[in-house]
């Protein structure tokens, strides 16, 4: 899958480094510490910049090609910045014979930004995903942790606007 | 000792539609009457009809509620946990028989069900011990470390006859006895618990509902293969699941179920998680051991097989989360007992994620040799809004599908590798006549492209080749001959791939071509596309004698498609149409239809 390279300037915390410091030399000596420390740090930054690899490959003394080969194979590791509320809409087989496709282009409409992309307000992004595991409530469609199920194209401007400021 | 025990699903597809706050308000109605020391609430895994989510039984009546909503809550606690009258409006209305009220296992959707490997599911808490030990938890392991050698578990397990449940159907008991004779100062016992089959949710059910059961499994695998260290690979989509493992294995560290010296014994087992993150391909077993060192999930060559030089080049066995949710049961209950249930081949249960088109979603467990036509037609409940079924999908982009003529087909792994589709770890999506089947491929097609790991040519560019043709198809620019070049590509990539991604890739375009040419031939010859999905092959057109010249298509027309006067027939112009279907939406005449 290819993955959109932010042009957005870094702007990482002392906080946050000292956080990615501390997840570092806990997983130091363990084998297979990449996948570990990545997915911990996406946490710390919501994103995965080439700054916080760098820090990662020079932390773990691995070279920065086999962590940027790890976070660019993953489709969980996002190189760019996830808008405030980042909607997620579930392609998987159960939604999408029952219309999630459709949800998804009625996003691109409202929001004016196809999949992998983020409002140039940061409010919010859409992401395409693969089974969230809610087959039962197919289609669905989760905001950050909410999750709305049995959508039509029709519920989609309901939604957005409760998210709106 | 309660009174009353009240189970609520706190599966992922309940929790999504609120069980939380079901919970949450059914402590605080309970609390207010001063009940919390005569009636239990108990958060459990999922009970499996997840189409009625939320799901709260009451016990000891066995009442059955579905689609419970928080306003209902004070109502059940008053007339039902208080007064002891079941609010009928509210149950589920298959329970409900004019005055009679029947238990869930006479339902038509539990009826047919063989629970084995979800015994447990939506019957204990899965975040306490003691619930899975009072269900005979760890009696198998400890039947194992008393009284077995590990030969005579392996042997056990290969009398049984149980197959793998992830896919392959590879005869779990051969596996074990390769891993046990390597020679080794450290061996691995792996779960593979990435189930990234679009529309699978067979084992984060077993995860989320009974985690200690594949936590057991594997300590009775690792003492079979002399094995001290076990690693569940699970995806981190699954943050319920997650959580739950690791509560239950911090609570058998506890009891002294993992760690050094389990029961006594001198066996030493601990078990790690790792969380996946997103790669569809690291289900492949080698590809998932590359992926737990760390690595991109790309898989390796085969031999050496894992179970001779796996993960760290160690010798390692990798199961399925449903494989090991047999293994106690067949140690307690015996291997005659387990090979007595299923076909000749197939030994045991199967569970099924019933989704798409049927009216009953959800997770489904019967014998092996059961037909599709009563898992859908019986179990299922069949296709809903009176639409006719037109196949049913099983293992996911790796499979096919299996059309309405062989529905009568006893499922097990042969029989369905015979008819052209594969077992696969258990998604079963059930498509109606509004499915167009070219789409279906594509959209395998897609997932398949994106989740190729780009390591051997056939698959990365194989697949990409073979959606630009299905693509074409797709807009009305497809050839006779195209077919043909297209399963000579199919057949290609099967040959050639390195790995089970590869290999079954094709799978979704080979059956659709099989079973639904006429489709394809629609879309080709015809330029049409008979479901009415392809979009480019649609018209839209407004029947002038039912048009009563109302305007509310030419209004809510996004491309300004529609032209009329009032009260007079409207017409679609088809080259600024954009076939979104807005305007048939819309019309309360009927007078706009597609073909």
């Amino acid at each position: 899958m290819q993955k959109k390279i932010s042009s957005i300037p870094f702007s990482g915390t002392p906080e946050q480094e000292a956080k990615l410091k501390e997840i570092i030399s806990r997983h130091k000596d363990d084998p297979g510490a990449v996948m570990p420390v990545l997915q911990e740090a996406q946490d710390v930054y919501g994103y995965l910049p080439i700054e916080v690899q760098t820090m990662i490959a020079e932390g773990l003394n691995v070279p920065l090609e086999e962590v940027y080969g790890v976070s660019t194979f993953y489709s969980q590791f996002a190189l760019s910045p996830k808008g405030k509320y980042n909607i997620s809409v579930c392609l998987g087989t159960a939604c999408y014979v029952k219309g999630s496709g459709l949800l998804l282009e009625e996003l691109t409409k409202q929001l004016g930004i196809g999949a992998e992309e983020c409002t140039p307000d940061g409010e919010f992004s859409l992401t395409a995903c693969r089974c969230i595991g809610a087959c039962g409530l197919a289609p669905v469609l989760t905001v950050n942790d909410d999750v709305y199920g049995r959508l039509v194209p029709d519920d989609i401007k309901g939604i957005i606007d409760k998210y709106k400021a | 000792m309660y009174r009353s025990n009240v189970l609520v699903c706190g599966g992922t597809g309940c929790t999504s539609s609120n069980s939380q706050a079901i919970i949450a308000k059914l402590n605080e109605e309970i609390k207010s009457r001063g009940l919390q020391d005569e009636i239990n609430v108990v958060q459990t895994g999922c009970f499996g009809l997840c189409a009625l989510g939320p799901i709260m039984i009451v016990y000891p009546e066995g009442s059955f509620y579905s689609r419970v909503k928080v306003e209902d809550i004070p109502e059940i606690v008053e007339e039902h946990l208080v007064k002891g009258n079941v609010v009928k409006h509210l149950l589920y209305k298959e329970t409900v028989r004019g005055d009679e009220i029947v238990g869930l296992s006479e339902t038509a959707f539990y009826a047919k069900q063989h629970r084995l490997a979800l015994k447990n599911c939506g019957v204990i808490n899965p975040e306490r011990i003691d619930e899975y030990i009072a269900m005979d938890g760890y009696q198998a392991l400890a039947k194992v470390l008393t009284k077995m050698t590990p030969e005579d578990v392996v042997n056990e397990i290969t009398k049984s006859g149980l197959r793998g449940r992830g896919g392959g159907g590879f005869p779990t008991g051969r596996k074990w006895s390769f891993a046990a004779m390597q020679k080794a100062d450290q061996k691995y016992v792996c779960c593979n618990a990435d189930e990234g089959d679009p529309g699978a949710f067979m084992d984060r059910s077993v995860l989320e509902g009974d985690p200690h059961t594949v936590l057991e499994a594997m300590a009775i695998a690792g003492y079979a293969i002399g094995a001290s260290q076990g690693y569940i690979y699970v995806r981190a989509e699954y943050p319920i699941a997650v959580k739950r493992l690791q509560i239950a294995i911090n609570q058998a560290h506890e009891y002294g179920l993992l760690g050094d010296n389990i029961l006594g014994t001198g066996f030493k087992f601990d078990v790690q998680l790792r969380l996946g993150a997103g790669a569809f391909v690291c289900g492949e077993e080698t590809a998932l051991l590359t992926s737990i060192e760390g690595n991109r999930g790309e898989p390796r060559p085969r031999p050496p097989f894992p179970a001779v030089k796996g993960l760290f080049q160690k010798p390692t066995i990798l199961n399925n989360v449903e494989t090991y949710a047999n293994v106690c049961q067949i140690i307690l209950k015996g291997a005659d007992w387990f090979s007595s249930i299923g076909t000749e081949k197939s030994k045991g249960t199967k569970v099924f994620a019933l989704g798409g088109k049927i009216e009953h979603t959800g997770l489904v467990e019967v014998p092996m040799g059961t037909t599709l036509r009563e898992i859908i037609e019986e179990i299922g409940g069949g296709v809903p809004n009176g639409k006719k079924f037109k196949a049913a999908q099983t293992g996911g982009p790796s499979g096919g599908c299996i059309p309405a003529e062989h529905m009568d087909v006893p499922i097990d792994y042969d029989n369905l590798i015979a008819i052209g589709s594969m077992m696969g770890s258990g998604g079963l999506i059930v498509m109606d006549e509004t499915t167009c089947m070219v789409d279906i491929a594509k959209f395998f097609l897609e997932f398949t492209v994106d989740e190729s790991c780009g390591k051997c040519t056939p698959c990365r560019i194989g697949t990409r080749r073979l959606l630009e043709m299905l693509d074409k198809i797709t807009k009305g620019q497809g050839t006779l001959e195209m077919l043909d070049e297209m399963e000579q590509l199919c057949y290609y990539i099967k040959d050639n791939s390195l790995c089970g991604l590869g290999q079954t890739a094709p799978n979704p375009v080979l059956a659709t071509l099989k079973y639904f040419r006429d489709e394809y031939i629609a879309h080709v010859v015809d330029k049409k596309c008979p479901a009415g999905v392809c979009k480019s092959l649609l018209t839209i057109s407004i029947d002038p004698d039912k048009c009563k010249g109302c305007t509310m298509c030419a209004r809510v027309c996004p491309a300004g498609a529609i032209s009329g006067t009032v009260k007079n027939p409207h017409v679609v112009d088809q080259s600024k149409c954009v076939k979104c279907g807005a305007c048939m939406e819309k019309c309360k005449f009927g007078a706009i239809s597609k073909s």
